[in-house]
């Protein structure tokens, strides 16, 4: 038995009550590195000293003060290391940022480091977010901790995998096409993409700015609600971030669904789902049902479109946020340039892997001259028929319902040789970021071993009733207390 | 019919500023017409009347009051700069 196995309000209690100090959470998490890490090999960089250091500072102030501390005072914490963090190496998995060290805090950092959680380690992912297996990493393989032969999903496949090992009780990942939701899928965690603006995107290196989003990856709903509630709110440092009141997440999870109406879109049930998967969301919807939900089939006619969508304006947006790596002011610089344009090839083409010079590349060919209107435009118009979609069902229905993925996590290698494989793995995810609504993964069932993700779909600003049937449905069955035999 | 030439991907190369090699823009050229071809679907929309979207919520020009505060200490910002001197960022030769 791991203290990790404990939710955050029972280690919060336990602080409480002085039965443990925040120095056994770090020594735990540490120990469990030390434990598993050479196989799942979650972190790019450990952050063990000054972990420990404040570990040491906030168990005195527990010990001086007899203050109500705040639930998440105390508690380890991994960070995808495409969030900025003051001091600690951020790397975006790239070899372009291989000795970055932010003189700032993201204001998620700032805002976790106020409410007391202690920074573990910096987690790996796909290079600059670009990828869903975290193979794109520039640096190192991650394993899934359920088989080490296959991918924790991407890219925030470092805090998906840490969060399943139990190297933390928690970690932050990043959502642009369903990089928090699919890697928690994959690795049987919950996962949570806000709605577009809910969460500060400042500090977080931007790879689509219209679509990123900060979230939280976690072992149950609840903790998941602890943390969105500590990063949530306006930012005056991101214009983008909502203006929109932070209701109480916690006090959403009442366990009540009764006559929820839910939404199960045809097309995310169709060919291309493995019937394991619709099997396991069928028989999740009937766990709902009990649960005095009542469910309907509808259609979200433009998903087909979402992945062409996606890839045109995510590319393009990307391919304007990376001219900023130009061996200048931060970073790798190759060496021996002839002079400044030569330099600025040099370093980029040494600095970023195939993916994201694909990327920038396509980016920058739908936004040239004689191209934009056909592609980039193009690709906006869709996008506003995709958002109408949704927002139809949303007219009738409370939340929408489906699969996170269509697959349980893909071995290592297997869709690495075609871009467009790969690709086709986010089909049920990026029509979320596309119309900017929340959506959480929760664990729904095993297939061989390797776990499902159920999908739940929200209004805008509405994570309180995604939460409340996410918590209704985790406290109906005991996917999220299976661990991996590691 | 390839949606993109290896001319244009090598063009499109130079305007992201990346050195690519002739093998390079062979692979690239190949997978970029797959992707490209792929997105064409889109054409099956019809969207002459449909609105573009930028941005999913429903906020412009923030604004704020033109109240100035500090900026990052000049030593700090050139920390993580590959080269400076003389408190600049110091790049090669622009004109040779």
């Amino acid at each position: 038995m791991s203290l990790f196995d404990h939710k955050i309000s029972e280690l919060h209690t336990l602080l409480q009550k002085k039965e443990i100090s925040v120095s056994d959470l770090v020594d735990e998490s540490f120990r469990r590195i030390g434990e598993v890490e050479d196989k799942v090999q979650a972190f790019l960089t450990l952050n063990e000293e000054n972990a420990r250091a404040k570990a040491k500072e906030l168990d005195d102030k527990l010990a001086k003060e007899e203050n109500d501390f705040g639930m998440l005072f105390g508690i380890p914490i991994g960070i995808k290391d495409n969030i900025v963090t003051k001091g600690l190496r951020t790397t975006c998995a790239s070899k372009i940022l291989y000795n970055f060290d932010p003189i700032y805090d993201a204001t998620v950092m700032e805002r976790l480091n106020e409410a007391g959680t202690i920074t573990v380690g910096k987690l790996n992912m796909d290079e600059f977010a670009m990828g869903s297996s975290t193979e794109n990493s520039g640096f190192r393989l991650t394993r899934n901790p359920w088989d080490l032969e296959r991918v924790p999903g991407g890219s925030s496949g470092g805090s998906a995998a840490a969060v399943a090992a139990g190297e933390v009780p928690f970690a932050l990942g990043s959502d642009t096409g369903g990089s928090i939701r699919q890697p928690a899928a994959f690795c049987g965690v919950v996962g949570l993409k806000p709605t577009y603006g809910r969460v500060s995107r400042f500090g977080l290196v931007a790879f689509a700015s219209s679509l990123d989003q900060i979230g939280p990856i976690t072992r149950t709903v609840e903790d998941n609600a602890y943390l969105l509630q500590v990063i949530a709110g306006l930012d005056p440092m991101d214009s983008t971030s909502a203006n929109v009141e932070v209701p109480n997440y916690v006090a959403a999870l009442t366990g009540d669904i009764k006559g929820l109406k839910i939404a199960v879109p045809k097309e995310y049930l169709g060919e291309g789902v493995a019937k394991e998967v619709r099997q396991s969301v069928l028989d999740a919807l009937k766990v709902l049902e009990k649960l005095g939900a009542a469910w309907e089939e509808v259609s979200l006619p433009h998903s087909k479109y979402a992945l062409a969508t996606y890839y045109l304006l995510s590319s393009s947006e990307a391919s304007a946020n990376l001219a900023r790596f130009d061996g200048v002011r931060y970073g790798y610089r190759a060496d021996n340039a002839k002079n400044l344009i030569d330099m600025y090839k040099q370093t980029r083409s040494e600095g970023f892997g195939n993916e994201v010079k694909r990327r920038i590349m396509l980016g920058t060919f739908a936004l040239s001259a004689g191209y934009y209107d056909a592609y980039y435009k193009k690709a906006q118009k869709v996008r506003t028929l995709i958002k109408q979609d949704f927002e139809k069902v949303f007219e009738k229905y409370d939340v929408i319902v489906g699969p996170t993925t269509p697959t349980p996590a893909f071995k290592i290698g297997e869709k690495t040789h075609d871009p467009l494989t790969m690709y086709a793995n986010d089909i049920l995810t990026i029509p979320v970021n596309l119309a900017g609504v929340p959506g959480i993964s929760v664990p729904c069932g095993f297939v061989n071993g390797l776990p499902v993700g159920l999908q739940i779909i929200g209004k805008h600003f509405d994570e309180s009733t995604i939460y409340r049937v996410a918590h209704a449905f985790e406290q109906a069955t005991d996917y999220h207390k299976q661990k991996p035999a590691l | 019919m390839s949606r993109i030439s290896i001319e244009q991907v090598k063009h499109v190369a130079h305007l992201a500023r990346l050195a690519i090699t002739d093998e390079e823009a062979e692979m690239f050229t190949k997978q970029l017409d797959a992707i490209i071809t792929f997105a064409e679907q889109l054409n099956e929309l019809d969207t002459e009347n449909v609105p573009p979207t930028s941005h999913v919520l429903d906020m412009k020009n923030v604004m704020r009051e033109d109240v100035p505060t500090p900026g990052l200490p000049r030593e700090e910002v050139l920390k993580n700069a590959p080269d400076h001197q003389g408190g600049q960022f110091r790049v090669p030769a622009i004109l040779e």
